[in-house]
Order: structure tokens, then C-alpha cells, then sequence
């Protein structure tokens, strides 16, 4: 039995004790914590498979923002929480514990029946990475094989802004989001969100621009981005912008933008629709990727930032 | 001296683990928040600093030496940030109004 062994079992162990603590926690607050653990737990276990992009989208999305996500919901609904009548019922529960006892034990049975070896696409990808100028082969699908999925993932990403949105009520329609009233000038979390973004936009950019060749990408990068935009906004040293901006409006709509615009001109260059001319696949597959981190840090920072809930006049 | 260099190597890991040992300790034992806190940083700030400090001589280059310091001057300044916060958080609930 091997040191590694030893580990991975005592990380299966505690991300399925993560799990359960988050399933049965009493408040929404605690179930929130143990998500947010839970992600960080699992994205060790994605490290331990050599999955280390894997690792830090789960990290960056997974646990963290959706973490934050959560967390501002359970903070929104601590006032009904705790009111009887308000949980789903025994029956609620009990097809609840049904559907995902059957999906687990559906996705158990179709990993563990997967022929040896499993079917790969992996030789092929690695087989046609320098075409693209990339050396990472995850980047390589996601920018090059497979651009229209992240395409359409970012038109998703805006779409859900969108949606978000339009919970403001009408006199607020323009304005800004809710996030933090108060501007103030000092105490540990301002001083915390001047010294730390710095380090962390030039974080984000390096994951974004190391993304090429090793793990990381413009989605990850583009959350840590966010995070602290989220981080200067909360701690109240800049105010939310109002979402009437132009410019914040056209820097929202920039990646899907410029990647149908390079995914048209393809057509005329390469003869198909997001087909990149070799010669100049890495540069292309940059012009995307730039504005795409843009939208990605916009479009997570807004959604956790929530529907406008004052006018764009005030403060 | 490469002999040398896993012996400190290990000395200060296990130093750092049992920092952490200690913290969890105080975590689970300590009667109020505020002390609870005061076990958790201790850890955190310590534990993780020997560990890291016991790490450097097998980080291979200066760049991944400097990144592992550099992590932890990132969680030495999250956790007085974060602990400040928790205890302002509680002292509040201590003493209403």
C-alpha cells in the first residue's frame, strides 16, 4: 500500500464526508460552507488524477464563486429560514433522495462499465495540437476542436446576466447593483481590497496567457479577475458601475463578439465557420481569448453583484 | 548536504504539522470564539510558514521557492483579514447595541 494510496483515500473520504455534511447541515449558511469546502476538497482530487485544469476551474467556479453565489443566497434567505412549514416536506424528500440515489448509481454504473481502454479522442487531439499554436491540449479544444462549444458558452454567460437582470424592478432598471451602500475609507477589508488586487489581476492574466502551454486558461483567469472586482466593490471602495453603461455594456458583449466576428472571416479564410488558418492560429486564438477573459471577469462579477436595486442618480 | 537540507526539511514540516495539530485542537476546545480564532490563525500563520520554510530547500529553482513564499505571504494576509473579521462579526453578537 503506497503513500498515494493512503492519500486518495483519505480524500475520497473527506469529499464524501464534505458531501454528506452538506446535504444534512441545518442552515443554509453551513450547507453553503460545506459546498465551498466540498469544491476544494474535489479539486485536490483532480489535481491527484493530473487533471490540474480540471483542478482550478473547479477551484476558481466551482468552489469559490459559486460559493459566493450560494453564500449571498443563504444570506438572502436567512430572514424566512427557520419558519415552520416552509421545508419541502417528508415526501419532497424522500423523491429527492430517490432521483439522486438513481443518477449516482447511473453514473457509478456507466464509469465502472466503460470498456478497457475507454474510448479517447486524446491521440487525435494530441496528434493535431501544433496546428494551432497552442501546446496545451486543453486550451486546444476548448479555442481550436471545439470553439463553438465555448462560443456558445459565453453567449450563455451574457444570457444569464441577462436574466439576472431583469429581476429589477422598473425604477431601478439602469441602475446599480446592490452591492455595498456604504463607501468607506478604511478598516481591514478595504485595506484588504487595495493590497490584494494588484497580485491578483496580474494573477488572472498570467492564468489567461499561461493557459497556451499549461493549465489555465481564460475562464479561470477571468474568474479571479472577478473575484476581485467582487472583492473591491464589496469592501466598498469603488461602487458598482450602473448597468446602463456603455461601456460596460459593449466590454459585456466583447468575447462572443470578436469570436463570431473571427469564426465568420474563418469562413472566407479557411472555408468553415470558427476554422482558423494555421499560419496564424496562435494570434487568432489570442485576439479571442483577450476579450473573452473581459466578458467572463464582467459577466461572473454582475451575476454575483445581482439585479440593480438602486437608481443610477443615487451616490 | 543533501542529507543535511531533508533533515531540516522534515524537522520543520513536522514542526509545522503539529502547529496545525495544536490549532485544530484549540479550535474544537476552546470555550468562546475569540480564543478559538486567536488557536486558528496560530496555525495558519505558523504552521504553514515552517512548513513552507521546510519546503524551500526542495522547491528545485529560486521561481517556485519564491511562489511557495509568496503563498504563504497570500494566506498570512487573508487570514488577519479574514480573522479580524470573524471577530468584529462576534464580538457584535457578544454585546448587542
Amino acid at each position: 500500500m503506497s503513500l498515494t494510496y493512503v492519500l486518495e483515500v483519505v480524500l475520497a473520504v473527506l469529499v464524501l464526508g464534505a458531501a454528506v455534511w452538506t446535504i444534512v447541515a441545518r442552515s443554509a449558511f453551513s450547507s453553503a460552507v460545506g459546498f465551498v469546502s466540498y469544491g476544494l476538497l474535489l479539486s485536490l482530487v483532480w489535481v491527484q488524477l493530473a487533471a490540474v485544469d480540471v483542478a482550478l476551474t473547479e477551484a476558481a467556479i466551482g468552489s469559490g464563486l459559486t460559493g459566493v453565489l450560494l453564500l449571498s443566497a443563504a444570506a438572502t434567505l436567512r430572514a424566512t429560514e427557520g419558519t415552520s412549514g416552509t421545508g419541502p416536506g417528508l415526501a419532497m424528500r424522500v423523491a429527492a433522495a430517490i432521483c439522486c440515489g438513481f443518477v449516482t448509481v447511473a453514473v457509478a454504473a456507466v464509469v465502472l462499465t466503460l470498456p478497457e481502454p475507454s474510448p479517447t479522442l486524446a491521440p487525435e487531439v494530441v496528434a493535431a495540437l501544433p496546428a494551432t499554436g497552442v501546446g496545451n491540449p486543453v486550451t486546444g479544444v476548448l479555442m481550436a476542436f471545439r470553439a463553438l462549444d465555448t462560443l456558445l458558452e459565453k453567449v450563455v454567460l451574457v444570457l444569464a446576466l441577462i436574466g439576472v437582470w431583469s429581476f429589477a424592478p422598473d425604477r431601478y432598471w439602469g441602475g446599480h447593483p446592490g452591492l455595498s451602500h456604504r463607501l468607506s475609507a478604511d478598516g481591514v477589508l478595504p485595506f484588504f481590497a487595495r493590497t490584494l488586487p494588484p497580485l491578483g489581476v496580474l494573477l488572472g492574466i498570467h492564468l489567461m496567457w499561461t493557459g497556451a502551454d499549461a493549465p489555465g486558461g481564460a475562464f479561470q483567469g477571468g474568474t479571479v479577475l472577478a473575484a476581485m472586482w467582487l472583492l473591491v466593490m464589496m469592501a466598498g471602495v469603488r461602487d458598482a458601475p450602473a448597468i446602463r453603461e456603455r461601456w460596460l455594456r459593449l466590454a459585456l458583449v466583447s468575447g462572443p463578439v470578436v469570436f463570431l466576428a473571427v469564426g465568420l472571416v474563418g469562413m472566407l479564410a479557411a472555408g468553415a465557420f470558427l476554422a482558423y488558418p494555421v499560419a496564424i492560429a496562435k494570434p487568432l486564438i489570442l485576439l479571442i481569448e483577450v476579450p473573452m477573459l473581459l466578458t467572463i471577469a464582467l459577466a461572473l462579477g454582475l451575476l454575483v453583484a445581482g439585479p440593480p436595486e438602486r437608481t443610477a442618480q443615487s451616490l | 548536504m543533501s542529507a543535511v537540507l531533508d533533515l531540516f526539511t522534515i524537522v520543520a514540516v513536522t514542526a509545522g504539522a503539529i502547529f496545525f495539530l495544536a490549532g485544530v485542537v484549540g479550535l474544537l476546545r476552546f470555550p468562546d470564539t475569540l480564543s478559538r480564532l486567536h488557536a486558528l490563525t496560530k496555525a495558519d500563520n505558523v504552521g504553514l510558514g515552517l512548513i513552507v520554510i521546510g519546503l524551500l530547500p526542495q522547491a528545485g529553482s529560486l521561481y517556485a521557492a519564491f511562489k511557495l513564499l509568496l503563498v504563504w505571504l497570500l494566506v498570512l494576509l487573508a487570514g488577519a483579514t479574514v480573522g479580524q473579521m470573524v471577530a468584529r462579526v462576534a464580538r457584535r453578537a457578544e454585546s448587542p447595541g
